[in-house]
Order: structure tokens, then C-alpha cells, then sequence
């Protein structure tokens, strides 16, 4: 169970979405993978896309510039 | 025990889509979605540059038509291979720079390769006939079949009993009765449907699903590829066609002006692509200036520069005006006066 780190700042969605499910394809159920992105939108789109994929948000949190998300990886297909 | 037939939906975030594939979920069939990012999504983006817009929370409408589905989602990113799409379209363009049909015919073929490679069955679209002048026709739907390479796997339920018999009906995985027969421009019928599923908050048909069916943006394309002297593109390039107001005061150079805050901080990131010009001591906007300029040139866009700022009825201001190296230098100029800004500057 690794935790790894995701740069997707400055990119619009649905990039940091296409970026987050493109790493965890690479990724083990049980890993975590934190996705900073600066998109305020990530924040919303991030969750919705692991609520339909099967993976977990165990935190957000944002500063002024960033937001960063925290996905505990679940089944993989 | 029948095998499980599974059906991969091409997800736009519409009506027609989730309508398309809850018909064929409830006929036992595994459905999951696909999306296609083509960098001309209309979902996102200004809305996440635009300060203002962001106060309204604005969901990705394929994710959530696969929420309402309780479907997978797959995002794919065809940003790059779609640029031969938008460049040479082999069936021409719609009303402004939508190459719809092309771009039908390579996503059903990028859906077949998915298909394919996850062990699906066939492809579902929401696609009904007349219901847009030029993709959606009786006589385009073979032609998208055909070209993709899909052919009879490719089932269109909100139109299915229009066409002819595709694979999943005539194989008895799907039963064609209980399939529909919509045709036309009326939205009537695709809304019915929806109550009937008792979805109701589902995303309003626009224009089209892409940035490339509005006037103003193809116009700007148009503009971008006339003075570049050829016909391509980056994503850097189609995103800022999205944001900002696009001036065209000389042949050789355009500004790109920020129209507010969320713009302005965005634009920063091109500093190192584009000169840029900022008011020194007042509010105003961050300007790009796109392609080559020389002093007379940097002159005449550090005056239109303040005159977007809050200095423009000053007598003077001072302009800082830094290249793509970090290197500033700073001019003191006039405001433009609104009546010189001519009309057909705009793009
Ligand atoms: S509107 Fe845009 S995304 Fe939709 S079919 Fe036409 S070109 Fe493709």
C-alpha cells in the first residue's frame, strides 16, 4: 500500500480527472494517490468520477491556490 | 447460462445519452460509458477560469449521467489525434467549424477499439434521426457505421426501429420492440422518456456538445489559422480561444485581453509563451500579445491596454511590457480613445 502524488495543477477539467484515472490504472487497491490540482472544479469531479469508479476520497483539503484530494484506490477492472 | 452482453455508451452529458443507454441497462445488459475529451468540451472550462462562475457549483454532466446510471465512466483524452479531425474534416464542416460527422465516425471508431479491448459487445449512442441538420440524419447514420468499422454493432435505441436490424437485435440481445422510433428536432419525446425514468434534472440540449458549433469561437479558429499561415494547433491555443476578448488591431499580432480576475491570474501562465502588457498603478487587465510586434506595434497595443484599465481617462500611463525572456521595459502612452477601437478588431 503506497501513497503517491499526482501534479495536476493548472490544468482544467476534465484533465486533472483524465490524469487521476490514467495513474490509477497503475496503482494497487489499497494505494492512496493525492491529486493537487488548482481547478476548482477537480473538487467536485474528482469524487463523482471514484463514487462511479469504485475508489474513496478520504480528504480534501485547499489552500487559496490549491486543493488537494486524497483517493484511497479501490477494485480495479 | 446466456453470457452477460455488454454495451459500451458514448456519454456526451445530454439528454439523449443517458437516455440511450438507461434503455438498454434495462434490458440486462452491462453498460459502461465512455467520454471523449477532444479539448473542445464545452463542460469546464470557462467556467473554471471565470472568477465569477465559480461561485455556481457546475458538475461534469457525463459524470453525472453515469452517477444516474450507476455506470463506469472512462474519460479519453483524443486532444491530439482529433486535431486531423478539426483540420481536414473529410465530409466538410457544419454551420461554423463543427466537422460533426468526421468526428462521429472517429469516435465510434475510437469506441470500437475500446470495445475491443475490454471484451464488449457492442456501442450505444444516443444519436436520433433529423435531429441535427447534419450528423444526425437517415442517410449520415450508414456512413458512420461504415466508416468507423463498427458496422452492425453500433445500435442507436432512441432511433433503432427507423434503421435497420443491427447485430444486438438480430442475435436476441437486445429486443427491438421495446426500442424506439424518435425522428426530428422535437425534444418531446426524448423529455417523456425522461419523466417515465423519473430523471428530471438532466443537462438542457445546447447548440451541440463542442466549443467548435459557436460563431464567435470558430471565428477566432478561422482567424488563428489565417494569420498563422497554417492550419494546426495546440491546447494552448484552443483553450485561450476560450477565454478573454480577442483584438486583431494589425495583421501581424492580436491581443488577448483578460476580462476579469480569474482570467487575468489564468493568462499568467503564458507569460512565458506570449509578450505580455500590464498597467503600471491601476487596475486592468493582463494582455497577451500574440504574434510578432515591433515598437510602433507594442505602442499601439500598450495604448489599447489602458484603455481597458482603470488609467484610461488619464492623460498618460505607464504600460510594462515584458517578453517571453522575463525582460521588461516600460512605455508611457496615451489611453486609446473608445471611438478609435474599431469594430472589426474584434474576433
Ligand atoms: S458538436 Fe462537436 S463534439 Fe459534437 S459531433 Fe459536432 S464536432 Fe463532434
Amino acid at each position: 500500500m503506497s501513497l503517491h502524488t499526482l501534479d495536476a495543477r493548472r490544468l482544467l477539467c476534465p484533465l486533472p480527472v483524465i490524469r487521476t484515472q490514467n495513474y490509477i490504472k497503475n496503482l494497487a487497491k489499497g494505494d492512496s494517490l493525492a491529486v493537487i490540482c488548482t481547478d476548482p472544479g477537480a473538487e467536485h469531479d474528482i469524487p463523482a468520477w471514484c463514487r462511479i469508479n469504485g475508489h474513496r476520497v478520504i480528504d480534501i483539503s485547499s489552500t487559496e491556490e490549491e486543493i488537494t484530494i486524497t483517493i484511497e484506490v479501490g477494485t480495479l477492472v | 447460462m446466456n453470457k452477460q452482453r455488454k454495451a459500451v455508451a458514448l456519454i456526451s452529458g445530454g439528454l439523449d445519452s443517458l437516455l440511450a443507454a438507461k434503455v438498454i441497462q434495462d434490458q440486462g445488459i452491462h453498460v459502461e460509458g465512455i467520454n471523449f475529451f477532444t479539448g473542445f468540451c464545452v463542460e469546464g472550462h470557462t467556467h473554471a477560469i471565470r472568477k465569477k462562475d465559480q461561485k455556481k457549483v457546475k458538475r461534469n454532466n457525463s459524470l453525472w449521467v453515469a452517477e444516474q446510471l450507476g455506470i463506469k465512466l472512462h474519460i479519453l483524452d483524443i486532444s491530439e489525434e482529433y486535431k486531423d479531425v478539426v483540420i481536414n474534416p473529410r465530409y466538410g464542416y457544419g454551420a461554423n467549424l463543427n466537422p460533426c460527422l468526421d468526428c462521429k465516425i472517429f469516435m465510434v471508431n475510437k469506441a470500437r477499439d475500446w470495445m475491443k479491448e475490454n471484451g464488449f459487445d457492442f456501442i450505444i449512442t444516443g444519436e436520433v434521426i433529423g435531429q441535427r441538420p447534419k450528423s444526425q440524419r437517415k442517410e449520415t447514420m450508414p456512413i458512420i457505421s461504415r466508416d468507423s468499422g463498427i458496422d452492425d454493432r453500433l445500435l442507436r435505441p432512441l432511433c433503432a426501429k427507423l434503421l435497420p436490424q443491427t447485430l444486438p437485435e438480430h442475435e436476441g440481445w437486445v429486443n427491438r420492440e421495446k426500442l424506439y422510433e424518435f425522428s426530428g428536432r422535437s425534444r418531446k419525446p426524448q423529455m417523456d422518456l425522461a419523466a417515465q425514468f423519473g430523471f428530471d434534472e438532466y443537462a438542457q440540449p445546447a447548440g451541440g456538445c463542442c466549443f467548435l458549433t459557436d460563431e464567435h469561437y470558430s471565428s477566432k479558429l478561422s482567424d488563428l489559422w489565417q494569420f498563422r499561415g497554417e492550419r494546426t494547433y495546440e491546447l494552448d491555443d484552443i483553450m485561450l480561444l476560450k477565454i478573454g476578448r480577442h483584438l486583431r488591431p494589425r495583421p501581424n499580432f492580436k491581443l488577448i485581453i483578460g476580462r476579469e480576475e480569474g482570467e487575468n491570474k489564468f493568462m499568467q501562465g503564458y507569460r512565458k509563451m506570449f509578450t505580455t502588457l500590464r498597467v503600471d498603478g491601476h487596475a486592468g487587465p493582463m494582455v497577451l500579445l500574440d504574434g510578432k510586434a515591433d515598437d510602433s506595434d507594442l505602442e499601439l497595443a500598450a495604448q489599447i491596454t489602458a484603455r481597458y484599465s482603470q488609467g484610461r481617462s488619464f492623460d498618460t500611463v505607464n504600460v510594462t511590457i515584458t517578453d517571453t525572456q522575463g525582460h521588461c521595459r516600460e512605455m508611457t502612452v496615451t489611453p486609446m480613445p473608445e471611438q478609435s477601437i474599431l469594430k472589426e478588431w474584434y474576433l
